[in-house]
């Protein structure tokens, strides 16, 4: 069973950098987190401190009620798999899984019987003998993850384990990651600069940006309703613009070009006060397709624009759209086969339903 | 025009002046190589041959026949002491290795307030000339019962090479991944195991430079040998073969094939260990 994990006020500075700034998060056991944001946002740093690799200025961490801010990394009884692997190029595929039951003095026939396991769960039965450079990198990375779990250790914390890989081997490291986290009931925390892979694989995200948490939920909370700016533009693709909320018949619009479009803000806003506006590419509908003549007629509540570009993706279709009195165009998301018609130039009108208008003061 | 601009009808040609630039490079190397080895050759040839050809003016002729000359006289006198140096050097040079290579894993990777000026402080022993120590060493020696010893010579080379071993540790444990000392120490292991587990087995290039250095370094060493052992026996054989120079008369068959034979070990490292030493220098200087 999967620990429980609990982070409280944890900050730390290197020299005047502060990289970590008060973070707090709670765990569950059998929980998979995932460690959110761009380049420099302190995930990585958070996730060293619950490893014990850096010592917190300040805050605490408590694993399984045990508090284990001051306790070394080898005694904190969880196990890591580094971003570039980590595996020590002098020992075979089965001496590094076999390395900390060593350590841990474990009896040969129980290391023999561990060890074969493992690599029986990462598919790596004919690699035991071979040396980490004998393997390639999704091999390797496999190693890593067996050797992180050799000792069974209820918290397993992962360093970008996956974006040394090729895109197909990431897809597949990926989906079976999750299959042993829950065939383990393991608590995982997973830092990622990539967002599609933390919807992919986590319960919950912890979005950070600038050393702070800045929101925490599960991967729809995130995606449908993103409580800051800067998770709206961090994930997923978006339209966003800064503009002005007006009242117009006692309803809340915004202006998007020359459209005003209605929106149900989701908190209090004053009218004429500058928010941002962002919808999802896939929230909106191409609700009209007209001939250029026939767009005479202004339609204030939808935005009419030219088709820029069409970008056939598998299942869905992206349309650019430069819309009418803006100077960016908008990206509109369509069932491909209902924009199998479509072709760039053709005029449209893109109406945005009010409550997918998520608005940020 | 075409007929100015021509290689062939100017005499002007790249390629053959490439080769001519090639032909000079190779005669320096060749002379210098020359250079360098015409002690040897004399200390050889001379040493080869018999007392009764052995003249200033003949010293580079070659030997009129083959009988060993004065080289199994040398080594009846120098024996003893090629054994009590090999007895004296390899435990030292074994030692100051080790010990520097837990200073240089603990100076990179163990890093603790105070670390680097601790590994300024040992550097600086780099710098201090043997000479300028020789009272203070005899007395602490004396002091711990060494003094007179082959042991306190073993003891002084040790300390006297941990500056330059722990640099070259240190150098060489700097450029391994440091996510390697951090995943063994999240398996579980400490310090010591770490060290000895992980990063001993990867630091063999580092041991063959350290080896060859201290090797060579101790065992041409002079003044300490004359100093602390008294023994003639336990001498290092650098020591004896000074004591071959008599005070009547000097026997120059004898000396020479003395001298080749008290420099044969350390060629002997070198020939057989040379390319470790160049490949262990460059090691970590590069990545991939």
């Amino acid at each position: 069973m999967g620990a429980n994990l609990q982070v409280r006020a944890l900050s730390k500075a290197f020299d005047n950098t502060v990289a970590v700034d008060d973070v707090s998060l709670d765990v569950s056991p059998g929980e998979f987190l995932s460690l959110l944001g761009p380049s420099g946002c302190g995930k990585t740093t958070t996730l060293r401190l619950i490893a014990g690799l850096e010592r917190a200025d300040d805050g605490e961490i408590v694993i399984d009620g045990r508090e284990v801010t001051n306790v070394p990394p080898q005694r904190r009884m969880l196990g890591m798999v580094f971003q570039q692997y980590a595996l020590f190029p002098n020992l075979t595929a089965y001496e590094n899984i076999a390395f900390a039951l060593r350590v841990r003095r474990q009896s040969k026939s129980e290391v023999a019987r561990r060890v074969g396991e493992l690599l029986a769960v990462v598919h790596l039965e004919d690699a035991a003998g071979r040396y980490p450079h004998q393997l390639s990198g999704g091999m390797q990375q496999r190693v890593a993850l067996a050797r992180a779990l050799a000792a069974e250790p209820p918290l397993l914390l992962l360093d970008e384990p996956l974006s040394a890989l090729d895109a197909a081997i990431r897809d597949e490291l990926r989906t079976e990651l999750r299959r042993l986290q829950r065939q383990l009931e393991l608590t995982v925390i997973y830092v990622t600069h990539d967002q599609a892979e933390a919807m992919a694989i986590s319960d919950r995200i912890v979005v950070m940006d600038r050393g702070t948490v800045n929101q925490i939920g599960s991967p729809q909370e995130l995606y449908d309703r993103p409580a800051t700016r800067f998770s709206a533009s961090f994930i997923g693709a978006s339209n966003r613009r800064l503009t002005t909320v007006e009242l117009v018949d006692g309803e809340p619009t915004i202006s998007w070009g020359t459209a005003r479009l209605p929106v149900t803000p989701n908190g209090a806003v004053n009218p004429g006060s500058t928010v941002l506006a962002v919808w999802r590419p896939e929230a909106a509908a191409v609700s009209a397709l007209l001939p250029e003549s026939a767009v005479t007629a202004a339609m204030p509540s939808a935005l009419r624009g030219r088709i820029e570009l069409v970008t056939f993706l598998g299942p869905i279709t992206r349309l650019d759209v430069r819309v009418d009195g803006d100077d960016e165009p908008v990206l509109v998301d369509l069932v491909s086969a209902a924009a199998a018609h479509l072709e760039a130039g053709q005029v449209i009108t893109v109406t945005v339903p009010p409550d997918a208008i998520r608005i940020y003061t | 025009m075409a007929s100015i601009l021509s290689p062939t009808t100017s005499g002007y040609s790249p390629r053959r002046k490439s080769r001519f630039s090639r032909y000079v490079i190779f005669g320096l190397l060749v002379a210098a190589t020359l250079f360098y080895l015409a002690p040897v050759y004399v200390m050889v040839i001379n040493g080869l041959k018999d007392k009764s050809y052995m003249t200033l003016a003949g010293m580079w002729n070659l030997p009129r026949d083959l009988g060993g000359g004065g080289f199994p006289v040398a080594w009846e006198v120098l024996s003893p002491n090629i054994w009590a140096s090999l007895r004296m050097v390899i435990p030292a040079a074994i030692l100051s290795s080790l010990l520097g290579a837990v200073n240089g894993y603990l100076l990179s990777k163990w890093k603790f307030r105070g670390s680097d000026i601790i590994f300024t402080l040992i550097l600086f022993g780099m710098f201090i000339p043997y000479q300028a120590i020789l009272i203070p060493l005899i007395r602490t020696l004396d002091l711990v019962g060494l003094y007179g010893s082959w042991k306190g010579l073993v003891m002084v080379h040790v300390i006297y090479g941990i500056p330059i071993a722990s640099l070259i540790f240190r150098n060489y444990f700097t450029n391994v991944p440091s996510e390697l000392v951090e995943a063994a120490r999240i398996d579980g292991a400490g310090l010591i195991q770490t060290f000895f587990q992980i990063m001993l087995p990867l630091s063999l290039p580092a041991f063959v430079v350290v080896g060859i250095f201290q090797f060579t370094n101790i065992w041409n060493d002079f003044l300490f040998g004359v100093t602390v052992v008294f023994s003639p026996a336990d001498q290092p054989v650098t020591v004896a073969l000074n004591n071959l120079n008599g005070t009547n008369s000097v026997d120059w068959t004898v000396v020479m094939a003395a001298a080749v034979l008290s420099a044969l070990p350390t060629a002997l490292v070198y020939i057989f260990l040379g390319r470790f030493f160049i490949r262990g220098l460059l090691a970590g200087s590069m990545k991939g």
